[in-house]
């Protein structure tokens, strides 16, 4: 598994404009369009995606996309 | 385990009645411009029915059941039992259930009472009535169920005003020996009961003067503890996982599979949660309406309400083998598949 596709996979279902501006040290929090919704979109994503079981915690505590993959690698069976 | 099948009862008709005021969601004005679109979009949620103060939950059920009961050409001395699915009753006490009684002119000999359930409280709902009347005799009966959500929610919570509507429905259930059964798969988790909660003005914290005062939970998020308290991530996990599980269970019971059922219809929760389970599930986009656009998240009507507005034409001419699923606050879940055929089904009614 690699990041550039959960990378891309983010991207795809955040609309971004500018797919561009996310990279593996993104943090969340500080996208100007950040909302609860796009928690939400990362948990079904990530639920959809690779069977992996994020919790509204898990997104607290961590800040960015690879904080995400790292939590992914870690759970995936 | 609460798996079970109910016998010798059938759906005669169902009803459904909203409150005519409809709002929006792009009027929203604690959501920016980029948040209502990602909402409507995400979430799904756009118009939706706000009642007026004067006008409740009981008062939605009653204009149904006169309609339904009318349809049906019902004697209302033959119905023998009232169940009022809600948790926006007119009173702590009585029993809204007995209010209804009265007003809708039902005789003494009928028994009535409420369940407290809310998401999951129409297949609840469905398997006390039909248990009842299946083990009984009773020969009529009407299983009521629905929410004024929006009253105990606060405008200035971004996190529960967007998503709730306000409706009812009425579903009368007959006696009948050559009837197919109902199948059903109930469950519980009552340790995460605070996902969704109203945590004052039960007997657990009494209302007091703390119980009307306002706090800022976070920003955008202002309720008082006497308003719906929504804890959106983990309801999200909960469905997303838990939901399916139990819905493939029902379906592994009873040796079916999603091409064997015409409409699979869902609580309206929200959106990207509901299509994760239908994703899941395999069930096709055809098999599978909505009514989260219009309505928003009906809790307990949103089944019934969902049948009356995308199915009334097919569930009037043909006979169709339904599942359904309602999950939410409790934590409270259930599915159920039954079949239907030619059942009354009037429009929709608009109450000031």
């Amino acid at each position: 598994m690699d990041i550039n596709e959960l990378i891309k996979n983010l991207a795809s279902e955040f609309e971004f404009d500018d797919p561009s501006k996310l990279t593996a040290t993104t943090s969340f929090r500080g996208l100007k369009e950040w909302s609860s919704m796009h928690a939400l979109i990362i948990i079904a994503l990530v639920n959809s995606e690779y069977d992996v079981i994020i919790t509204g915690n898990d997104l607290m505590q961590i800040s960015t996309v690879q904080d995400l993959f790292d939590i992914i690698i870690s759970r995936k069976k | 385990m609460a798996f079970f099948s109910t016998y010798n009862t059938k759906i005669s008709g169902i009803a459904a009645a909203v409150p005519k005021n409809e709002i929006s969601n792009w009027d929203y004005e604690y959501l920016s411009e980029q948040e209502k679109k990602m909402l409507i979009k995400t979430i799904g949620v756009e118009k939706k029915r706000f009642a007026p103060k004067h006008l409740t939950t009981s008062d939605l059920c009653y204009a149904a059941a006169e309609k339904l009961i009318a349809d049906l050409k019902w004697n209302k001395n033959e119905i023998d039992i009232l169940i009022f699915v809600s948790q926006s009753k007119d009173y702590f006490l009585p029993s809204t259930a007995c209010i209804l009684q009265d007003r809708l002119g039902l005789s003494q000999t009928n028994m009535a009472f409420d369940i407290g359930l809310g998401c999951s409280g129409y297949a609840y709902g469905l398997s006390v009535i039909n248990s009842l009347m299946s083990a009984t005799g009773l020969k009529k009966g009407l299983l009521m169920s629905g929410d004024n959500s929006l009253g105990s929610c606060n405008y200035k919570d971004k996190s529960t005003f967007p998503l709730f509507g306000d409706a009812a429905t009425v579903t009368a259930i007959e006696f009948d020996k050559n009837a197919t059964p109902f199948h059903y798969n109930l469950l519980t988790d009552g340790s995460r009961h605070d996902a969704i909660i109203i945590p004052h003005g039960g007997m657990r914290n009494l209302a007091s003067p703390d119980s009307f005062a306002e706090q800022e939970i976070a920003p955008g998020i202002i309720r008082t503890p006497l308003n719906t308290a929504l804890n959106g991530l983990d309801i999200f996990n909960f469905s997303i996982s838990e939901v399916p599980l139990s819905i493939k269970e029902l379906m592994d019971l009873t040796a079916t599979t999603p091409a064997d059922y015409d409409s699979f219809i869902m609580h309206q929760a929200n959106l990207i949660m509901n299509e994760s389970i239908r994703k899941k599930l395999k069930f096709t986009a055809e098999q599978v309406p909505y009514t989260l656009a219009k309505f928003g998240n009906t809790s307990s009507a949103s089944i019934p309400l969902t049948i009356v507005s995308e199915l009334k034409n097919k569930v009037k001419s043909e006979q169709l083998n339904l599942l359904i699923s309602g999950f939410g606050v409790g934590l409270s879940w259930g599915a159920v598949s039954f079949k239907t055929d030619k059942i009354v089904c009037p429009d929709i009614i608009e109450i000031e």
